[in-house]
């Protein structure tokens, strides 16, 4: 079992649920936020502090979104480590509003 | 003189605890751009605070989190002294004299009370207690829990709630290749309880569990958990705060209430019965716990913001054992503020402060800075946000002459005779434990007293 970023993360990188997680699993690109498989502890903290629900522990992946347990894991091996909050990528806000959120 | 932070005068911090907060304070030190040397002490032979004796022994997962711990301890610039009580073997003035600053991360010690009669009768217990008893805490190892009554209450519905009532609700098969301490596996094998109550102050919809935690209940070898769907009704309220989007986690654990409450009769020997809105008023019993009484509540206010009232109705429940685990609250250090309303020490910005004011070089960090709230890696954040503070005071921490950091506490402790545990050694009583488990399959056998673990040191 891991714990997984989603789609919604895409063009908001909110990254608030870094600000919670113990162990440093979360990497970033200019899209969003990926988790390190091999590093995340399943401590859940990340989940409720997403502002978008873009994580999920694999457990309750909804059907659609499966691919991305492969997708976590891929890019997190090769992407840099988000230590601390960064500021949300542009648009992130209408992005929100627009997921309903 | 060169500058602090330098090379040349590197930055000395005292840590006071070796928790999450404290190691994250220590990280994001030793990460900084200046040269800084870090002594962290710990009372115990033993660091990581609650992640050792906190975090479930069934939660094995969890507890990986000493692993990024155990990779701060090994920086050149780090030291660890266990086995050193700060305010007593070492005093706070001592560490202002041999550091530039010193972070309190000693988190909260001691539970909240009740504030209700017989809270003190013999079979009603802090969650405190318990979770160091299963786990191994020295301090909590000679605590005595008689299992032999069919009935347990746990008041309280957070994470330390579900852990206590999980622990209680499983088998001994359940709990035999965790690194639950001997003792407790004991003891819990021969427990006659049958059916545990855990109670809220708040409904259905307001209770602190995570889904996670809710969703093993349901998974357990010898016990259902159940769930009275009379109980389940909502309040207007209380729909619209689970309709909210926001609401996610909250609405996915009255969905497993509700899931619950569906669920025919088990046959499963032992119950765990999840009920609501009832605060304790009283506990009842000549010389023990024999009951316990409930006044029903209802909940006022706007959504998002009800607070339970009491109705004035009762229920009593007969019970031997009451587990209180309404939250945690900090215990003062000699030499330092403390805000006994809030049980914790004053602060702004994670700066110490006396009526208001700040005083140089003391900084908080962790449950005794903020209070009992969040999880292991909510410490991440707030240690980050109190050595910000700290970096920020750069000037004013140098007063011109030299501390002599970890050394000079060395020193001292040498000169009184306090036998302080350093990380090598801490590796060797770890090897230990780890080796003592193998036998039975567990990941380790803990050491639960001090005494025992200096013993391997001396082996």
């Amino acid at each position: 079992m891991t714990t997984v970023v989603t789609e919604n993360c895409k063009g908001c990188r909110f990254t608030d649920c870094v600000t919670v997680c113990p162990v440093e699993c979360f990497h970033y690109d200019d899209d969003m936020l990926y988790i390190d498989p091999e590093v995340c502890i399943d401590c859940s903290a990340c989940i409720p502090e997403c502002p978008v629900q873009a994580i999920y522990e694999e457990d309750d992946l909804p059907e659609e979104l499966q691919g991305w347990v492969e997708i976590n894991a891929e890019k997190a091996s090769a992407l840099p480590v988000c230590e601390e909050q960064m500021t949300p990528l542009p648009g992130a806000a209408e992005r929100q509003a627009a997921l309903g959120f | 003189m060169a500058q602090l932070g330098s090379e040349q005068r590197p930055l000395a911090v005292a840590i006071v605890g070796s928790g999450p907060a404290g190691f994250y304070a220590a990280e994001a030190l030793l990460k900084s751009e200046l040269a800084v040397k870090v002594s962290l002490f710990e009372r115990l032979p033993a660091p990581y605070g609650l992640v050792r004796s906190g975090v479930a022994p069934d939660h094995p997962k969890l507890k990986q989190a000493i692993k990024v711990y155990a990779r701060i301890a090994e920086s050149d610039d780090f030291h660890f002294l266990g086995n050193v009580t700060i305010g007593r073997d070492v005093l706070v003035e001592e560490l202002q004299a041999t550091h530039h600053a010193v972070v309190f991360a000693c988190g909260a010690q001691t539970d909240r009370r009740l504030g209700i009669p017989g809270e003190d009768l013999p079979g009603s217990h802090t969650a405190t207690e318990f979770v160091g008893w299963y786990n191994g805490h020295p301090d909590y190892r000679a605590r005595r829990f008689d299992l032999s009554c069919e009935t347990a209450v746990i008041i309280g519905q957070g994470n330390v709630a579900a852990d206590v009532s999980r622990i209680l609700a499983k088998s001994v098969d359940e709990l035999r290749h965790t690194d639950i301490a001997q003792h407790a596996l004991e003891v819990l094998a021969a427990s006659k309880i049958r059916d545990i109550y855990v109670i809220g102050r708040r409904g259905p919809a307001q209770a602190k569990f995570t889904s996670k935690e809710l969703k093993e209940f349901g998974e357990l070898q010898d016990c259902a958990p159940v769930v009275d769907a009379e109980e389940l009704a909502l309040n207007p309220e209380s729909e619209a705060e689970l309709a909210d989007k926001r609401s996610a986690g909250n609405k996915k654990v009255y969905e497993l209430f509700v899931a619950y409450s569906k669920r025919a009769a088990s046959g499963k020997a032992r119950r765990c019965h999840f009920s609501f809105l009832k605060s304790p008023t009283a506990l009842l019993g000549r010389e023990r716990v024999a009951r316990i009484v409930l006044e029903k509540n209802r909940l006022a206010g706007a959504a998002f913001s009800q607070a339970a009232h009491g109705s004035g109705e009762s229920i009593e429940l007969e019970t031997g054992l009451v587990f209180r685990s309404i939250g945690y609250q900090g215990v003062p250090i000699a030499g330092v503020p403390f805000d006994a309303g809030r049980g914790v020490f004053p602060t702004v910005d994670g700066r110490i402060t006396d009526e208001g004011a700040v005083i140089p070089g003391l900084y908080a960090a962790g449950w005794i800075k903020r209070g009992p709230t969040g999880i292991i890696g909510t410490n991440r954040a707030d240690s980050r946000a109190t050595i910000a503070a700290l970096l920020q005071d750069l000037a004013a921490l140098d007063g011109g002459a030299d501390k002599g950091g970890t050394a000079a506490v060395c020193q001292l402790l040498q000169q009184r005779g306090v036998r302080y545990v350093g990380f090598p050694d801490w590796k060797r009583i770890d090897q230990s434990e780890i080796e003592r488990g193998r036998p039975k399959a567990k990941p380790r056998e803990k050491y639960t007293s001090t005494r025992e673990m200096l013993a391997v040191l001396d082996a």
